[in-house]
């Protein structure tokens, strides 16, 4: 050991957390979700070894290969069961979970649903562009009835998943949408996901100028649409604050969820319900209480001598 | 069923009390919901405590409650191999049991049966039939209780006093298993096993059955199934995380480490699905942690595509498959080895992976110490084939000695310098897991698309060539630091016999067999199934044939899995195969006749 006193820590820059150089199409919209979480992890001084990407595959599942953190680039779907297994043995570590519509929606529907019931500890972005791009234009979970595709050339036939309506049922304890074109409150979104004790879940409406451009105008001002942010209680006993959104009343989520395209922003669902970790954690506490000082070796022999 | 002297029931009254047997073959024919199972464990674990040898076989409805179930204990004084051919004993406690069951025991064997339940063919002058109104007098000794219960514990007691089992012994083995219960459990219990011990029998089988002391002396012995020898083997090997998916018959498992695991600190996790429970254990792996997931075939179906990726970005992972018979839903609770090949090839890719087969249930512990070390010194997944024979069966047998045998977990998050490579080309994998400094600076991404040494992905023909040739060798040295295998029996002769996993036993009970009758026969039972170990072609070559014996079936161009590999392997023409696939595991008659018909072809 040296005698000298531990260096202090260094602080975490954009600059350090920059990685390869993405290889999305400019103009992607994922160029933006990527530069908002720098700054937020920036902001939020999380220690360097302790931050880990992971991601299924897609478009925008190559997010690990551009953030300088620990991270892995897992198969097709299954990002969340992976981050699962991270965040559950590795309490220590942040874990965040980036895919796409595809990958969240479609063949990793059911493992969304899972997470967050069981409310594991992590931070999820859905980056949303209604299109499969790297397989190259083929219709996606959430592409709207009409929008034609190589799968579609008449336009998609099938009804859409509603995202939200999917992440609020889904039993999530933070949800929140965005849009990759507002920087500002993508990163005010993402600090408090990644504040958030439990599992939490942001969707960000991030265009796909190659097969789909204008997908989401209808949510940007500056393409003559409306971004219109959730006015959320402030409990200050005004008349007006009685007509504002109660993010831990379930029923006025869905209920938000029920808005037509392109509906609003914000947090839809917040509530404080102990995740996955509190209560396995629990449970590890009492088995080790009722062992005691035992060894392992100790706890094994003991389960020989039943044995006999 | 032999003897000292090689006396039977048939001529019982011509043996002196003082003739022990040297071994019984017991089946007990139920429905499942009689308890014959807990009766049959409690008769195996009674063995290990006398310094017996026991093996049990058990066949198990795949039905939710109720059905047909068996349970046969083979108790004997020396080695025991194997469950049995064929009962010397059958308790049959209805008339179906009668039925289906009667010609399971041998010719001269005791037909014990249910006077209230079942009306025999006393004319078939083949077994001596014992009739006990088994219904009636547990009633009677329970007080007069009309439920259907305490039938298993009075037939323990009467089989207590036929083989003369140590009854103290018993006793303090009922007493631990029922003592946490109700207290009119215990009590009623020992009511009727006291009333099938004194019931008395001895008069109608006119002699003494009490079966020989046990020879393996000092030597502490424990006695219990396949499948809690694996979740031992797993806990000894330092793995204390997991995730599984239930199903038929490796729920067992997956279950202890849920209650387990939280005991040293660690966590078992019960995902949505097959493909969940593989990710989240690959999770785990990732994360720094020796981790576990497993399965019945159909289920390791399912985890496939992320076992090529565990192969891929190279992370050590230990999955456990309990096959059963297949394909589908199959036979859900019957033993078949048909997934050989699915472990070693099934998934897409050039992914070479490590397979490992339990010989029994012994050496489920050994087998899990040999999973983790391998996974572990190669970052590799290691696949453990079981079967339901091994998952369900009771042996005795030593007990581990930890102090040798126990693994540390370990979490090693220390800083890498600079230098640090994940894949380099002329050394072995090394991660750092998340939670570790890199004093680069530089942070690694574990990937499933080529990567070079650094695991930056690259589509680089070259070194696409390299990697995949890299993760070939990690198997081709395993292989080399293998010991090669000792022929049992035989050094050379006329027939090998080999196998993989439960067909241990009756492959070596046959070779003994063969071999009393004169003949020069030898076995290898396969342990490492992928890679093989190294020096097989020696020990072929010192026999006229090589007999491959499995329980998959005999394919297209006749020969079963391993058959088919060795003679890929091999080329040669001396291996045969004799294959099997009734649900069912091989007999010893079925493996000498098999023999026989190979030299006669």
């Amino acid at each position: 050991m040296s005698t000298a006193a531990p260096a202090p820590p260094e602080k975490l820059t954009k600059k350090m957390l920059t990685a390869d150089h993405p290889t999305w199409c400019p103009g992607c919209g994922d160029f933006a979700v990527l530069a908002a979480f720098y700054k937020v992890l920036e902001k939020l001084q999380i220690p360097h070894e302790k931050i880990v990407t992971i991601a299924g595959i897609g478009c925008s599942s190559r997010f690990p290969y551009f953030v300088n953190s620990h991270g892995l680039h897992f198969i097709h779907g299954r990002a969340l069961p992976l981050a699962t297994g991270i965040s559950l043995s590795r309490p220590d570590v942040h874990v965040f979970a980036f895919g796409g519509d595809g990958d969240g929606f479609s063949i990793g529907g059911n493992h969304l649903d899972h997470c967050a019931r069981k409310n594991v500890n992590l931070t999820y972005v859905i980056m949303d562009n209604s299109v499969y791009g790297l397989t190259k234009m083929q219709t996606s979970p959430t592409s709207p009835i009409g929008y034609k595709s190589k799968t579609d050339p008449t336009g998609a036939i099938d009804q859409p998943v509603n995202p939200m309506r999917k992440l609020v049922a889904s039993g999530a304890s933070f949800v929140g949408r965005t849009h990759a074109t507002q920087v500002k409150h993508m990163m005010e979104m993402f600090e408090r996901a990644i504040k958030h004790q439990g599992f939490s879940v942001v969707e960000v409406l991030s265009e796909c100028v190659i097969f789909y451009p204008g997908a989401f105008d209808s949510g940007n001002p500056r393409k003559g649409g409306e971004f219109e942010i959730i006015q959320e209680r402030s409990w200050d006993e005004t008349a007006e604050d009685e007509a504002r959104h109660d993010v831990t009343d379930f029923s006025a989520a869905m209920k938000l969820t029920e808005e037509s395209y392109p509906g609003k922003f914000g947090t839809y669902y917040e509530v404080d319900r102990p995740s996955k970790n509190v209560l396995e954690q629990k449970w590890i506490d009492d088995s080790r209480a009722k062992v005691g000082s035992a060894s392992d070796k100790d706890i094994l022999q003991a389960r020989f001598n039943q044995m006999k | 069923m032999t003897t000292a002297s090689a006396t039977s029931p048939s001529d019982a009254s011509t043996r002196s009390p003082s003739d022990k047997l040297q071994d019984a073959v017991i089946r007990l024919a139920g429905n499942s919901q009689d308890g014959i199972q807990t009766i049959g464990g409690f008769l195996a674990r009674l063995a290990g405590r006398t310094a017996q040898e026991v093996m049990t076989y058990m066949t198990i409805p795949s039905t939710i409650s109720g059905g047909p179930s068996i349970f046969q204990v083979h108790i004997g004084s020396g080695e025991v191999l194997s469950p049995g051919d064929d009962a010397d004993f059958l308790v049959a406690f209805y008339q179906h049991s009668y039925e289906n069951h009667i010609n399971s025991l041998r010719e001269g064997g005791v037909c014990i049966y249910d006077t209230d339940e079942v009306e025999p063919d006393l004319t078939d002058k083949r077994f001596t039939f014992i009739g006990i109104p088994i219904s009636t007098t547990t009633i009677e000794a329970l007080g007069g209780s009309a439920r259907d219960r305490g039938k298993n514990m009075f037939i323990l007691g009467l089989l207590t006093n036929v083989f003369d089992l140590n009854r103290e012994k018993l006793a303090a083995i009922i007493d631990r298993q029922f003592g946490k219960k109700h207290e009119s459990v215990l009590r009623n219990a020992m009511l009727a096993f006291d009333a099938g011990y004194s019931y008395p029998i001895g008069e109608s089988l006119n002699g003494d059955y009490g079966i020989a002391p046990g020879r393996i002396e000092g030597e502490h012995r424990i006695a219990t199934d396949g499948n809690q020898m694996l979740t031992c083997g797993l806990l000894a090997a330092g793995v204390r995380y997991g995730a599984g998916y239930p199903i038929t018959p490796w729920s067992s498992i997956m279950e202890s480490l849920r209650s387990e695991l939280p005991k040293y600190g660690g966590l078992f996790v019960q995902g949505e699905d097959e493909l969940a429970a593989v990710s989240i254990a690959l999770g785990m792996a990732y994360s720094g942690h020796l981790a576990v997931t497993g399965s019945s075939g159909p289920g390791l179906s399912l985890k496939m595509e992320a076992l090529s990726y565990a192969v891929m970005a190279e992370l050590p992972l230990i999955v456990i498959n309990v096959q059963r018979g297949g394909p589908s839903t199959g036979l859900p609770t019957s033993v078949e080895q048909s997934d050989l090949m699915q472990a070693i090839y099934g998934s897409h890719g050039d992914a070479p992976r490590v397979v490992l087969a339990p010989q029994d249930v012994e050496d489920c512990f050994y087998i899990a110490l040999e999973a983790g070390r391998i996974a572990r010194k190669y970052s590799v997944p290691v696949i453990i084939l079981s079967d339901q024979a091994i998952s369900s069966r009771i042996e005795a047998f030593a007990e581990p000695n930890l102090d040798e045998f126990m693994v540390e977990a370990e979490l090693d998050i220390s800083p890498r310098d600079e230098s640090f490579k994940p894949y380099p080309l002329d050394g072995l994998t090394r991660h750092a897991p998340p939670g570790t400094p890199l004093e680069g600076g530089k942070y690694p991404v574990v990937t499933g698309l080529e990567h070079d040494e650094w695991g930056h992905p690259t589509a680089n023909p070259e070194l696409h060539q390299k990697m995949t040739a890299r993760r070939r060798n990690k198997l081709v040295a395993l292989a080399e630091e293998l010991d090669e295998l000792e022929v049992y029996g035989d050094a050379e002769g006329d027939t090998l016999l080999v196998g993989w996993g439960s067909t241990y036993g009756p492959i070596r009970e046959a070779v003994d067999r063969m071999r009393a009758n004169g003949q020069k026969v030898g076995a290898i039972q396969i342990r490492h199934l992928n890679p093989l170990p190294n020096g097989l072609e020696k020990s072929f070559a010192k026999f006229s044939r090589v007999a491959v014996f499995e329980l998959n079936d005999a394919g297209l161009y006749g020969y079963g899995q391993l058959a088919t590999l060795l003679r890929a392997r091999y080329c040669d023409p001396r291996i045969q195969s004799i294959t099997k696939t009734e649900g069912l595991g091989f007999k010893i008659r079925e493996i000498i006749a098999g023999v026989e018909k190979l030299k006669n072809a």
